[in-house]
Parts: structure tokens; sequence; C-alpha cells
């Protein structure tokens, strides 16, 4: 089958989604009021609630959710076959990832801008925030930990990725610094800097660089693991302006041309998809579809990360409070359409089926992001006539920045977390900088290591960390659910999906928990019956919390 | 059209990050309060002799602060603002 023919049904869901289900959900479940005075007005500030244009807001929230994720999940999920993965992605954007990001941002506004967290103990109660502490703290940890890894992988597996990578870090400080400091034009440093980010991806091209084999004992994958952390975790100490906020606007901008470009080149080549719908011999090791790819795929069909990010500060910002239709439904399409293009890039960016069987057929999980790189690069060599070690080059490095700047933020905030803790609990040595941050990356090397990180076998905390993220997911639900209740709504919506989520989450814990087992790690033993028991907790807690719900609601008809 | 882009991409840098640079530029501000008033305080300061003069400039802004401070009512005997 053609890949366009994927490209026309896929927008076409989601372009009717967001026309049909998001004003169903604007109109009769949320009942969006222009009139109704936002946070962003009622608690303006300048500094959180400032009124934001809704195309900037949107903008801004699609590059803090876009992530590295989108490109590795359904990277890795397609070796079911690319039809369950498409499926997914498509209909758990409109009808999962779609209510759940449009509705953690309304029921936000709607409760004078709060976080997810804190409205889980008004809405839900104190257990439920306890959890959801835990939920978060876990999930931080092994974002850093599989970003680490990932990219550590790939700057192995394509080496011209290594200067671009590292040379960003510079043309970020130089674009921070010449705006901040020198007050040039933002326009003509952004034309500088994104002209010397694909110049840096050319010269990575050319001169690829690579780490020996063996330094002190260690491997290739060990010493990047190591030089990311140490990286992480000085960038995570320095001041925002410095590098973080150039980074992140460098990359959502090179996001923007480098998915132009590959769906351009997808329009131009119209490539055919090698791959089989259902792959009737995945790898001996690969775990059964159902459940696990529901939790393989998080990011690009549902994700609680973006829950945090459209409470978190999102909402602070939202001018009118139906601009949360566009902002949030359209913010889930936006990742929709990266899922999209990596299933595409990673089933039809191979020459023949011999070739991508060579490549997913050995073992379970392949490396998503490789996939993603090599196919897509094939495509752009077809479509656009770039030649494909550069192409290849250039999707890798899009695909490690998102890595790179999810492992930044993830460290700063498992930072925060941890010097929270030691106020909590009265632990002066916690809330240093220089412990709480040791703290953070030690943590992480300890997991990426303890997954085989330092080997080859890193990627397999990968559906790991997607059943914490659907968790969260499920947590967001939870609380819009109650919520609904309370205001008599129809709840369906998000009743189905949190259901399903619950569903799927714990089988695919139990799964895991016995491949770890036999592969004798009890770090990754431990931290999944950890997240086993939160998902058993976040279901119970949930059913009462219904329950309770329903009474209240009835008692006051 | 080249002024609407430079406008939309100013957004697009500063939007994500204001609180985060508005908040730094403010504990920034409040330890330059402290400098200023610390004599008043009880906190002896070398610069005082300068710093002085910058206090009636830095009066408006004294009730946040001290507020901010975690102190309800001004901690100065001789100006209460609040």
């Amino acid at each position: 089958m053609n890949a366009i023919v994927l490209v026309v049904i896929g927008a076409s869901a989601f372009t009717l989604g967001y026309l049909f289900y998001s004003r169903y959900l604007t109109e009769k479940v949320f009942r969006l009021d222009p009139d109704f005075v936002t946070p962003a007005h009622a608690q303006e500030d300048g500094v959180d609630y400032v009124p934001t244009r809704r195309i900037i807001l949107w903008g801004h929230h699609f590059a803090a959710v876009a992530g590295a994720a989108p490109i590795v999940g359904p990277g890795i999920a397609v070796v079911w076959g690319w039809l369950p993965a498409f499926l997914w992605v498509t209909v758990g954007t409109v009808f999962f990832a779609g209510v759940h990001d449009f509705g953690a941002l309304w029921v936000s506004v709607r409760n004078q801008g709060r976080s997810i967290g804190a409205l889980t103990e008004d809405i839900v109660g104190a257990r439920a925030r306890s959890i959801f502490m835990i939920v978060i703290f876990l999930l931080l940890l092994m974002v850093n930990a599989v970003f680490g890894i990932i990219i550590a992988n790939e700057h192995i597996a394509v080496p011209g990725s290594v200067i671009p990578t590292w040379a960003v870090i510079g043309v970020a400080m130089a674009v921070g610094y010449l705006v901040y400091k020198k007050g040039m034009s933002l326009l003509w440093v952004t034309v500088i800097g994104v002209t010397v980010l694909y110049g840096a991806i050319w010269l990575g091209a050319v001169v690829p660089l690579s780490l020996p084999d063996q330094f002190l004992g260690l491997g290739a994958p060990a010493q990047w693991v190591i030089i990311l952390f140490v990286y992480a975790g000085i960038a995570s100490v320095l001041p925002v302006w410095l590098l973080l906020q150039p980074r992140d606007y460098i990359n959502g901008i090179q996001l923007f041309i480098g998915l132009a470009l590959l769906y351009l080149a997808v329009v131009i080549s119209a490539p055919t998809i090698v791959a089989p719908a259902f792959n009737p011999n995945p790898p001996d090791n690969a775990p059964p579809l159902v459940p696990l790819l529901f939790v393989t795929i998080a990011c690009g069909a549902i994700s609680g990360f973006h829950g945090l990010v459209a409470s978190g500060t999102t909402s602070k910002q939202l001018d009118k409070e139906p601009h949360a239709r566009q902002v949030g439904y359209l913010g889930s399409v936006g990742e929709g359409t990266l899922a999209l293009a990596a299933i595409i890039a990673c089933t039809a960016g191979f020459a023949s089926v011999s070739d991508w069987e060579g490549f997913y057929g050995a073992s379970f999980p392949a490396s998503g992001l490789s996939a993603w790189a090599i196919g897509g690069a094939n495509i752009m060599e077809e479509g656009l006539g770039l030649p494909a070690n550069i192409a290849e080059t250039l999707l890798a490095v899009m695909g490690i920045l998102f890595a790179a700047t999810t492992m930044d933020a993830g460290v700063r905030l498992q930072r925060y977390i941890i010097q929270e803790w030691g106020n909590i609990y009265n632990i002066p040595v916690l809330t240093g900088r220089t412990v709480s941050t040791l703290i953070a990356v030690g943590t992480c090397l300890l997991l990426a290591f303890g997954a085989g990180g330092g080997g080859s076998g890193g990627l397999i905390i990968w559906p790991l960390f997607g059943t914490s993220n659907q968790l969260l997911g499920a947590l967001t639900l939870m609380v819009l659910t109650v919520y609904l209740i309370k205001l008599k709504r129809p709840i369906w919506v998000t009743v189905i999906p949190l259901t399903f989520l619950i569903v799927m989450t714990i089988p695919a814990l139990a799964i895991q928990l016995l491949d770890f087992y036999r592969l004798g790690n009890w770090l990754l033993v431990v931290m999944d019956v950890l997240i086993l028991v939160a998902s058993i907790l976040v279901a119970l807690e949930g059913m009462s919390a219904l329950a309770r719900a329903r009474r209240e609601s009835k008692a006051s008809a | 059209m080249l002024s609407g882009l430079a406008k939309l991409l100013r957004e697009f840098y500063s939007a994500p990050y204001r609180g985060a640079v508005a908040r730094a530029k403010r504990q920034e501000d409040d330890l330059f309060m402290l400098l200023v008033f610390s004599e008043m305080v009880g906190v002896p300061n070398p610069a005082s002799y300068y710093t002085l003069e910058l206090q009636p400039l830095l009066y408006q802004d004294f009730h946040e602060w001290h507020k901010r401070m975690g102190m309800d009512h001004s901690p100065l005997e001789w100006f209460s603002c609040c």
C-alpha cells in the first residue's frame, strides 16, 4: 500500500476529530464560555499568569509536549505490523489524547489554573495525591534514563550525529547570549543559528566521530551514557536563559522544519509501505501485541505527561476559555502527526520487506530512533534528492535533540522534587543544589546501567516507561471524570479511555514483571512492582472516588 | 510581513520561559532590596552610605517585598506601609 493513503486517512481522522468530536466536547461536555474570566486575566501577574495569543500558546504547548517519545514508541511498535500502530495512533489521538489534553487544560482553567497534581488532592483525595507524586518521580527517572540510553545508542548507530548534537549546545548558548546580553534581533539570530545547526549536520555527516570501543573497562555506550548525564547535571543548574530557553527554541524551530521536510518528501516520493499490516513473524522475545502495544506507544496516542504541561503552564496563559479547544485538542493532533510520520518512516522507508525484517526481526525492542532515521532518510533522498547520509544525520539529530531537551528539563524537575522532599521532611542536606543534582543524576545513571544501558539492551525499559506515562494519564482522566460527575455532565468521554488504560496497563506490567524476573534483573523487578502497586491503587482509588461522587451527585439532585 | 514574523518568533522564544525568567529576576531584586535595607533591619552593611539614597526609589516595592519575605507587617518602625 502507498504511504500517501495512510497520510490521507490519518489527516482525515484528525480533521474529523477536531471538527466534530472536539466540538461535541466544547458544546456538550466542557461547555466552554467566551465570557469566562480565565486565570490568565483573573490572576495576571506578568510572571506565571499572562494572557497569550492562541497560536503562540499552541506552538509552545506543542513544542513542550512533542519529544522523542512519539518517534521512538511507534518506531518500536511497528514490529507487530503497521496496522495496529496506525490504528492506535489515530483512534488514540482522536478519542484518548484529544479529550485528555483538552480536558486537563479545561479543568485547570476552571480551577484557578491549578496543576493536575494539586487538583488530584482537591477533587479526588490526599491519598491519590501521594500516588501522583510517586508516579511523577518514577516517570521522570525513567524518562531521563531511557532518553540517555537512546541518545547513546544513536550516537553509535549514526556517528555523524555527534558533531551537530554537541554543536547545538554552543549555538543555543550563543543565541541566549546575543538575545539577552547584546539585545540582537531574534529574527537574524534565528536565521544564523539555524544555518549553523544545518551546517553542523552537514559537517557531522562528512566527519563522523566515535568514542573508543573500550575505555577504563567501559564500552562506548557506557561512556556516552556517563558523558550525557554529566552534561545533564551541569545543564540543569545553568540559568534557563543561557541554555534551556534558546535550546528549546532552536529545537522547536527545527521540529517544524524537519516535520515539513519529511511530509513534503512523503508526498513527492509517494513511497510504498513494505512492512506487513500484521507481522506474522515477530522476534521470539516480542511480547504479545495486546496489551503491550498500548504502553509501547504512549506519546502519539495518549500520554499523561501532556496533562502536566497543560495544567502546569498552558492553563495559566489561556486568553479565552474557547481557545482551550484549539490549544489542547490540536496540541494532541500535532503529536499524532509526528507519530504518524514516524510510522511511515519506519514502514515505508525500507527498500524491501526483507530489509525491514532484517531490522525488526532480530530482537525486541528494536531501536525506534534508528528505524526513523534510516527509513526517513531513504524517503527524503527519494523525495527531495537529499543525500541519504545527510538526511539520516538530520533525522537522527532531530530525535536526539528532542530526547536531550527533555532530559535537560527532566533532571531539573527531579532536582526540584528532591529539594521539595528535603523541605517537607526537614532534611536540609537534600535542599542544596549540588546534593540534589547529584542524587537526581545518580539515580538516573543507576537505572540506565541497571537496565543494560552500558551494553546494548537499555531499551528494555521503554514499555515500562510507557506504563508509568499511561498511569499518569489515567489519574488525570480520573480527576476529569469526578469533576464532570460533580457538574452532572456526560462522563463516557473520559470513563471509556480511563477504563481502557487501566485494563491495558496492569496486564502489561504483569507480563513485563515476568520478563524481568526471568532475566534476573532485580532493579527492574522492583521498579515494575512499584508501578504495579501504584496502578492497582489508582484503580481502587478511582472506583471509590467515582462511587462517592455519584452518591453526592444523587444526594444533591 | 518580516516584522510580523519577528514578533511571532519573539513570542515563541519568550512565552514558555517568561515565568522562569521573571522569577529569577524577582529573586535578584529581592536580594538587592535586602542589601539596601539591611542596616534598617540590623544587618551591618559597609555600603550603606551609598545605598541610603536608593531607599526612596525602592519604597514603592517595599510592601510587596516584605509580604513575600514572610513578614506580614513592615519590619521598619519608622516606615509603616500597611
